[in-house]
């Protein structure tokens, strides 16, 4: 007997959450497509798809999103506005010529999206796509643009480039010729450049390469870490110079022993916030340091008796060598400056290499992925993180030594938005990579010393943000992960190199996750 | 400590500014029991209902004109709406493109700290240079003068204004979580979200309406912030951690608790700021979250969404 079947009613309670329905979102919609078009052939448009559909398919979805990002473009590129006329900003920003301009760049974006999309999915089914990681971008609408560039790209990846870098010499050859031209560089370049090179590349390189350690390590969101480094310029002052701040130690030293000082002042530092929150989960944590970095600063500038408050502290002796036989004062050339912190940027480099393949190393790396399993399994959790908070102190206090010899500071340097700068280039270089962090501060500061004259220095800390969200978007392990076998693992799937193309949907939140919930067990 | 009057006039003052740390820590606490995150936007989202409600005002009175009567409560009214829509635009824009392309990829809770670290970075920085790096006021839309006094302590027109706006929606907002279908979905998301999108309970939709709700709330919150403390691209920062504070204080996840912690929060403020000085009421506030945190990090009622109290 033939049943005729009712036509299926589409109830919108049940239509599309059931974990069973967490395919892929293209699969659903071409699914809810046929479905619609078999239960109500008479509502279909003469295009032959009724319009919810449409707007709901993919496509569009990506055309919204590609419309949205030129917005976001229009506006973030758009003059901007002041207290008397605030809403000149976007008026401006879409004057007929822009607004044109920008909805082309949009609708070029979702062609480009859509046309990569197609060769992803030819390519794939050749055989080829699983290389191209194409799946990821697609999901959230961006496309691999540059699909057979991409192709090659992964081609080469895994034929030489890849027998090369798993060569016995390749990385002691690598870096020896990255330090080669980070030596050789920068006397060609103009004064401002290095200038630029010492204050904004090299301080934040050498800042992100101690947050690396708290947050690529072992995991934990410090967004207080610049206390530590006015910790250690403000410990500097005390210690150097008995007329720069209203408080100075009773016998002044040179500049090298303030080094150590500030070292253990900001590992105490450390230890002393660390103590109390480093029991608290890790997005208290994050608000708690971020509270200590504001209490820093207040205290700095408040403490007008004790710090000079806002006028800030210069006239700090500089970096000398007074050996017998030998003199030399660093002086205000920013040159010297920039190979103190060369020395001061592979020490570091090197002791967290060898930090990071001990045992203290795996220790972080079992805090960072299950900080529960870590304590189940021996790993003294509490301690070891107070041990990377307190690292992550004394590389910024480093820092703060360098800061303070360097150039005039007051509170005003130190606040949140230069932690969240610091944050950014660890992210943007990669959680956990020595290498990346140093070189995300290269490239981002870099690229906002360049721009400087388009971009005004208030608004770079925009493009910061909308780094640090389209690099947890499409990148999250950032411009260069750790590598080798023990890769530590940044937050995403793509430290495990065979992933499937397409991300599974997960369910809408991360599970009935209490405090305990493992933080990566997604993976 | 001083006298009756002095001690009424903290009071009153500590709750009203209260009633708007309570308005937004619903928003942290919403988004706290439905996705266990800390939102960390949720301060700009706050700021950008300011300026929602800022320019709605400004384009409907004119510079020096000061309205009265059942104009300026249309007024007032008007830039409510204008505020929570806007904030809510922003909620909406900020769980599509900071959340939900992590979401769908499973990213461990570190990621999504991180993207609204960021998001927050790019909203604030862009309303800077958006809309100038100054505080701009709010036009006055009624005339603001003593109402009644109580027991020595003069209430005016402002705090009666925010103080019914804050409870009329704090209790909407109660009876929305605990009375309706649409709260029945979200407390079952919070309770469990994978059980209950086996139950029927579209997970996704329950999201976006827990930030678009927050949002709403934030964005009226603004505008009412924005009445007493002007409007700037920075004011969103410290209210935030404070009604953080205050979520964490009453319960995180519970929202009779964001209420209870930001009414206390807010009186504690008060009366230390009155006791130490005015400048150090941040720290004070501080001092609050990290003592919660360390003593009774659960909060004074617990952090189940939606239980009663």
């Amino acid at each position: 007997m033939k049943l005729r079947r009712p036509a299926p009613r589409r109830s919108p309670a049940v239509r599309s959450h059931s974990v069973r329905a967490r395919k892929a979102q293209s699969r659903r919609a071409q699914l809810r497509e046929l479905r619609s078009r078999m239960a109500r052939p008479g509502a279909a448009r003469p295009g032959g798809v009724p319009w919810p559909v449409v707007a709901r398919s993919p496509a569009a979805r990506r055309l919204g999103a590609c419309l949205f990002l030129a917005v976001i473009a229009a506006v973030v590129t758009g003059p901007s506005g002041d207290a008397d006329r605030p809403l000149a900003g976007i008026e401006g920003s879409f004057t007929p010529a822009r607004a044109a301009g920008f909805a082309a760049g949009g609708l070029a974006l979702w062609a480009l999206s859509i046309g990569a999309d197609r060769l992803t999915t030819r390519l794939r089914s050749a055989g080829h796509g699983a290389a191209l990681g194409g799946g990821r971008l697609a999901a959230l609408g961006g496309g691999a643009w540059v699909t057979p560039a991409g192709a090659a790209w992964a081609s080469f990846r895994r034929g030489r480039w890849a027998a090369f870098r798993r060569g016995r010499w390749s990385a002691p050859a690598g870096n020896l010729a990255l330090l080669a031209v980070a030596v050789a560089v920068p006397p060609l370049l103009s004064t401002a450049a290095q200038q630029a090179l010492v204050s904004e590349i090299g301080i934040y390189a050498l800042l992100a390469l101690g947050l690396n350690v708290v947050v690529g390590y072992a995991g934990l969101l410090d967004l207080g870490y610049i206390a530590f480094f006015a910790i250690g310029a403000y410990t500097t002052a005390y210690v150097t110079s008995a007329d720069a701040m209203p408080w100075h130690a009773p016998w002044q030293v040179n500049p090298f022993f303030a080094l150590p000082v500030a070292l253990v002042v900001a590992a105490v530092a450390g230890v002393v916030l660390g103590g109390p929150t480093l029991r608290l989960r890790g997005d208290y944590l994050a608000i708690v340091t971020l509270g200590f970095g504001e209490i820093v600063q207040l205290l700095a500038n408040n403490a007008d008796g004790v710090t000079g408050g806002p006028r800030g502290v210069f006239g700090l002796p500089p970096l000398s060598v007074d050996l017998p036989g030998v003199h030399y004062s660093w002086g205000l050339r920013p040159l010297p400056y920039y190979y103190l912190l060369v020395v001061l940027i592979v020490l570091v480099m090197v002791v967290f290499g060898r930090w990071e393949r001990s045992r203290t190393g795996r220790a972080w790396t079992a805090i960072r992925q299950d900080e529960v399993a870590a304590e189940a399994t021996g790993v003294a959790t509490m301690r070891m993180k107070l041990l990377a908070f307190a690292v992550g102190a004394s590389v910024s206090g480093f820092a703060g030594v360098v800061l303070a010899t360097k150039q005039f500071f007051n509170p005003q340097t130190f606040g949140l938005q230069s932690s969240l700068l610091v944050l950014t280039i660890v992210i943007f270089g990669g959680m956990g990579s020595r290498l990346g962090v140093v070189l995300g501060a290269l490239v981002l500061q870099g690229t906002a010393f360049l721009l400087r004259d388009t971009v005004p220095p208030a608004d770079r800390y925009i493009y910061f943000g909308a780094v640090v969200i389209l690099m947890m978007i499409f990148r999250p392990q950032g411009l260069l992960p750790p590598r080798g076998p023990r890769a530590p693992a940044s937050p995403g799937p793509a430290a495990a190199p065979e992933r499937p193309a397409v991300p599974t949907e997960r369910a809408g939140a991360p599970g009935p996750a209490g405090p305990a919930a493992s933080t990566e067990a997604a993976r | 400590m001083g006298s009756a009057e002095q001690i009424s006039q903290l009071t009153i003052d500590g709750l009203m500014v209260g009633a708007l740390y309570a308005v937004i820590a619903l928003g942290y606490t919403l988004v706290y029991g439905v996705l266990q995150l800390i939102n960390f936007a949720h301060s700009e989202v706050f700021m950008l209902g300011a300026f929602g409600g800022l320019f709605a005002s400004r384009a409907l009175v004119p510079a020096g004109a000061t309205p009265s009567g059942l104009t300026s409560a249309g007024l007032v009214l008007f830039g409510l709406v204008a505020g929570a829509l806007a904030g809510a635009a922003a909620a909406y824009a900020l769980e599509r493109c900071a959340y939900r392309p992590l979401r769908r990829r499973g990213a461990p809770r570190l990621a999504y700290l991180i993207s609204a670290i960021g998001a927050s970075l790019f909203a604030f920085n862009l309303a800077g240079k958006e809309f100038g790096r100054q505080s701009i006021p709010v036009p006055d839309l009624f005339t603001n003068g003593t109402v009644v006094t109580v027991l020595g302590a003069e209430i005016s027109t402002q705090s009666l204004v925010i103080a019914c706006t804050a409870l009329a929606m704090l209790l909407a907002v109660d009876h929305l979580v605990a009375g309706t279908r649409l709260g029945q979905s979200v407390r079952a998301v919070a309770q469990d979200a994978e059980c209950a999108g086996l139950m029927g309970v579209d997970v996704q939709k329950v999201i976006v309406v827990t930030f678009v709700l927050g949002g709403l709330l934030a964005g009226a919150g603004g505008f009412l912030y924005a009445m007493t403390f002007n409007a700037s691209y920075t004011m969103g920062f410290v209210p935030g951690i404070k009604a953080f504070t205050a979520a964490v204080l009453g319960g995180i996840g519970n929202v009779r608790g964001a209420v209870l912690g930001g009414l206390l929060l807010g009186l504690v403020e008060s009366f230390g700021g009155y006791l130490f000085d005015a400048s150090y009421k941040n720290v004070i506030a501080f001092t609050v979250l990290v003592l919660v945190l360390l003593v009774r990090p659960s909060g004074l009622l617990g952090t189940r969404l939606g239980r009663p109290a």
